[in-house]
This record gives structure tokens, C-alpha cells and sequence, in this order.
């Protein structure tokens, strides 16, 4: 596995782009010209006058998820490297079962404790 | 790297992303068309360029179908005005459409779709061949939030804040579900048969010529489908845009082209979400499972016919990716859409869970299969790298 292999990856990226920003540059080029107005370049809220703030505050819930997201992925990430070697070690006799159940009963038990705090409840 | 060599991967590209283009064009199409067939109702069917019906026996069947309709609508996107509202931040608000569409057809960069052989070794049809093909993906794809957020906030209106907030908290709940999903596929297929040490999703595939892992997996199979759903934003999961309570969600401020972006990177990440599936757990290009007694030539019986058999494992390929994103439309039309709460509960309450007992089953599984059939089968030299 060399750099150069990951060479088709940025041309695909940089088509991507280059796609995107052709398609928008083309919209804006051929597509109506129009004059804007007063109700045009207010936000849209179904007709209604824009009221209040447009960024109003948001339950503090999405904070937590975010928080735990990190945390339970970061776990799952060092699964990764584990689900790799884990039949070598066994054709190897190397003990891996247990040690991995360990840590997964860890996480199970964080997940637990999560669920037993309410941490995961939308309707409160 | 010489010159001509990066030509051809750069036409190799383009060729890809017009037909994952193309595709998801078509899903648009039919999704229109399953809808009205479920509801009933006939549906766009009569979309056609001028003067295709003249042609003598060809023309009858080339205006069917609304066949021309995906052209119709690009052209209306096109020559519709390109709104820039006086309220909305406007160098993230062009920017949105873009960052979400890059992520979906970046992804397809690492994605095997069909094979060649040379000599009886098989070799995957892909972009670039990395080895951390799943992670790649699962990477690459997350990033797709970014789009939503951005189109939210730059949007400068409430609703279009709401559904992107909600979005994002959706999307990295269910990709917590995904990941851990794909680790009992990766333990498998990471076997004394097809190599150690690689997250490449061609191995996958070539770890499944006896059994594909949805027939002996079902469980993360069923996990990483419903995460799918909610990645791509479909329909039970569809909170970012709940028409019904948020306006249009993340894309209410937005028209023409701009939101065209949107729809087809939402369409394309469902083409290939539909694709990693079938490489995961549907055996990728492998015509049928061997089940280890079936002779070795039903898993690829085109595999010497040489080019002519590459292009067929890539048709087949195709068609059971299609069929998956049949699957997807169906169920839009089939289904009605979760609360908010309910799609929170069933990712950290049900999925996560289920995806971690998924691992520890297999893990024993394995354990147990490994120490008493496989391992006293094969030399100790034959571990080693995995073959390149």
C-alpha cells in the first residue's frame, strides 16, 4: 500500500467537486433573472411574517448525544484493529476471547449506566 | 505513475461517476413511478423528446415509462431562477449543496463493483484498491452532516435549523449502530482462507464464494440496513426534511440547481449504500453461494470468459444493487414516518445493543468454529500478509 494507490481517491474527489461547481456555475448562468423583493429576501415561515430568532435554542439532549456519540465510537473504533487479527490469534492459540469480552462488558456497562441515568430518554 | 496511467484512472472516473449519476437519475424516475404503482395512480408517463415517436419500430417504446423525465427535470433545475435570499449567509449557503454531494460520490472511489480474471486469480474492478476500504466509506460518508448542517445554519431561518440540528444528532446515532454492525463481517472475512489484516472490501467479497454473510449474519445484516436508512435519510428516518412539521427542512431556503445538489447526493447515497450492502453481506458480484458442497464455478461461472465475463459480474452486480434500492423506495411508500423520540429510541435502545450482542455471538461463534474445524486443517505457513 503505497500513496500513489490513493491517487484515484483525490480524482475522484476533485471530480466531485469539479461537478458540483460546474452544475451550480451553469444554474446560476442560464437559469431566470428575476428582481429580488422585500418578501423574497426574508426567510420563508409559511407565508407568516419571520418571527423571533432564526437560531433559536435547542434541547440540551443533542449536546448528550453528541458527547456519547464520541465516546461509544471511539470504542467501536478499537474494535476495529481486533476484528482483523481475531481468528489469526485463535488459529494461533493465543488467548483473545476473553480479553475482548472484558472490554466489550465495559462498554456494555457504560451503555447501561447511560440507559439507567435517563441519559438516552427524549420525553422529559 | 507515468502520464497515461493517470488518464486512464481519470476516465476510469468519470466513466463511474456518470454511471452512478445516471443511476441515481433513474432512481429519482423510479421512485415516482413504484409510488404512483402503490398508490394506484399512473405516474410521469408521458415525458419524450420531439419526434422520438416517429421513429418506425424503435419509437413505440422509447416514449414509455416517462423515460425522459430525470432529463426533463434536469432541465428545469436548470433554467429555473437560482435564488441567493438577501438573509442568508451567502458563502455557506453555495457551499452547502456541494460539501453534501462531494462525500456520496467520493465514497464509490474504494467501492469493488465486478471482477477480472487472470490466469483463475481474481482481481476486483475498483477505482483504488485501499486497504481500509469499510472505514473509508463509513468515514467519507459521515461527512455527508456536514452538508446539512451547513445548508441549516447558513439558511438563517428556524426550521431549516431544526431539521439540520436533528439531523446531525440522528446521523451519528445511527452510524454508531453501522460501524459496530460491520465488525462480525470483518472478523469473518478476515479468515485463514481469504488473508489477514485488511479492511478491503474485496476480500470481503471473496470471503463469501461459500456462504454470503446475510445468509449467516442476518442479524448485523438487519442492523446495518435500518442504519442505512437513517444515514441516507429515508423515509422512516426522514427527519431532516419532515415535511409536515419543519416546511422542507434543511433545504427550505433553497431552489433551482442548489437544491437539485441535495437531492441527487441524497440519491446517490442511497445507490451506494445499497451497493456496500450487497458487498457486504449479498456477496458482492458472487453469482450464488457455493455452500461448500456446490461445485467451485456457480460463485462466478463467467469467470473465464474473460472481458465479456468481467462486464457480467459488473451487470450482476448492478442488479442486485438495484433491486436494493427498489427495496429502499418500497419501503418509503410503505411506511410511515417516526417521531423524532421514537428514532432516537430505536437507534441507542435497540440498534447499538443489538449490534454489540451481534459481536459478542459472533465472536464465540468463531471462536468455537475456528478451534474446532479450521484450525488444525491448515499449516502455520500458510498465514502470513494477505495476498496481493
Amino acid at each position: 500500500m503505497e500513496i500513489a494507490d490513493y491517487l484515484p481517491v483525490l480524482i475522484q474527489v476533485l471530480l466531485a467537486a469539479a461537478l458540483a461547481g460546474a452544475i451550480l456555475m451553469a444554474s446560476h448562468v442560464f437559469g431566470q433573472r428575476a428582481r429580488g423583493n422585500y418578501i423574497k429576501d426574508k426567510a420563508y415561515e409559511c407565508g407568516l411574517p419571520m418571527e423571533g430568532n432564526p437560531h433559536p435554542r435547542f434541547g440540551v439532549k443533542f449536546y448528550v448525544v453528541a458527547m456519547l456519540f464520541i465516546l461509544f465510537d471511539i470504542e467501536a473504533v478499537f474494535l476495529i484493529p481486533w476484528a482483523l487479527i481475531y481468528r489469526e490469534f485463535i488459529a494461533s492459540h493465543i488467548p483473545i476471547l476473553w480479553p475482548v469480552m472484558f472490554f466489550i462488558g465495559i462498554l456494555v456497562l457504560g451503555l447501561a449506566y447511560e440507559m439507567k441515568k435517563k441519559g438516552l430518554e427524549w420525553e422529559r | 505513475m507515468d502520464i497515461v496511467e493517470i488518464l486512464l484512472k481519470i476516465l476510469f472516473a468519470i466513466l463511474v461517476v456518470v454511471v452512478i449519476m445516471t443511476i441515481a437519475a433513474y432512481s429519482v424516475l423510479a421512485e415516482r413511478k413504484v409510488a404512483s404503482w402503490i398508490q394506484g395512480r399512473v405516474g410521469p408517463n408521458r415525458t419524450a423528446l420531439p419526434g422520438l415517436s416517429a421513429i418506425p419500430v424503435l419509437g413505440r417504446f422509447l416514449v414509455r415509462m416517462g423515460m425522459w423525465q430525470p432529463l426533463a427535470d434536469g432541465v428545469k433545475f436548470l433554467f429555473k431562477e437560482d435564488p441567493l435570499p438577501g438573509h442568508v449567509k451567502k458563502w455557506y449557503y453555495c457551499l452547502a449543496p456541494v460539501v453534501a454531494l462531494v462525500p456520496s460520490l467520493s465514497t464509490v472511489a474504494v467501492l469493488p463493483f465486478g471482477a477480472y480474471w487472470v490466469n483463475g486469480v481474481e482481481y476486483p474492478l475498483v477505482l483504488a484498491n485501499v486497504d481500509i476500504g469499510i472505514l473509508f466509506i463509513l468515514a467519507i460518508s459521515s461527512l455527508t452532516v456536514y452538508g446539512i448542517v451547513m445548508a441549516g445554519w447558513a439558511a438563517n431561518s428556524k426550521y431549516p435549523y431544526f431539521g439540520s440540528i436533528r439531523s446531525s444528532a440522528q446521523m451519528i446515532s445511527y452510524e454508531l449502530a453501522m460501524g459496530m454492525s460491520v465488525i462480525p463481517v470483518f472478523m469473518w472475512a478476515n479468515g485463514p482462507a481469504t488473508g489477514f489484516g485488511d479492511l478491503t472490501l474485496f476480500g470481503v467479497v471473496a470471503a463469501q464464494k461459500d456462504l454470503w454473510l446475510g445468509i449467516w449474519m442476518p442479524l448485523p445484516a438487519f442492523v446495518f440496513l435500518v442504519s442505512l436508512f437513517a444515514e441516507t435519510n429515508r423515509l422512516p428516518f426522514d427527519m431532516p426534511e419532515s415535511e409536515t412539521e419543519l416546511v422542507g427542512g434543511f433545504h427550505t431556503e433553497y431552489g433551482s440547481f442548489k437544491f437539485g445538489l441535495f437531492f441527487v447526493g441524497e440519491y446517490a447515497a442511497m445507490a451506494i449504500g445499497s451497493a456496500v450492502f450487497v458487498v457486504l453481506f449479498l456477496g458482492g458480484w458472487n453469482f450464488l453461494p457455493t455452500f461448500g458442497f456446490l461445485p467451485d464455478w456457480v460463485a462466478n461461472p463467467w469467470a473465464t470468459w474473460g472481458w465479456f465475463g468481467s462486464v457480467v459480474s459488473v451487470l450482476f452486480f448492478i442488479g442486485k444493487t438495484l433491486t436494493f434500492i427498489f427495496l429502499f423506495i418500497w419501503v418509503r411508500w410503505t411506511l410511515p414516518r417516526f417521531r423524532y423520540d421514537q428514532v432516537m429510541n430505536l437507534g441507542w435502545k435497540y440498534l447499538v445493543p443489538l449490534a454489540v450482542a451481534s459481536i459478542i455471538i459472533y465472536a464465540i461463534v468463531i471462536a468455537l468454529w475456528d478451534t474446532a474445524v479450521t484450525v488444525d486443517h491448515i499449516k502455520p505457513e500458510t498465514f502470513g500478509p494477505a495476498p496481493q
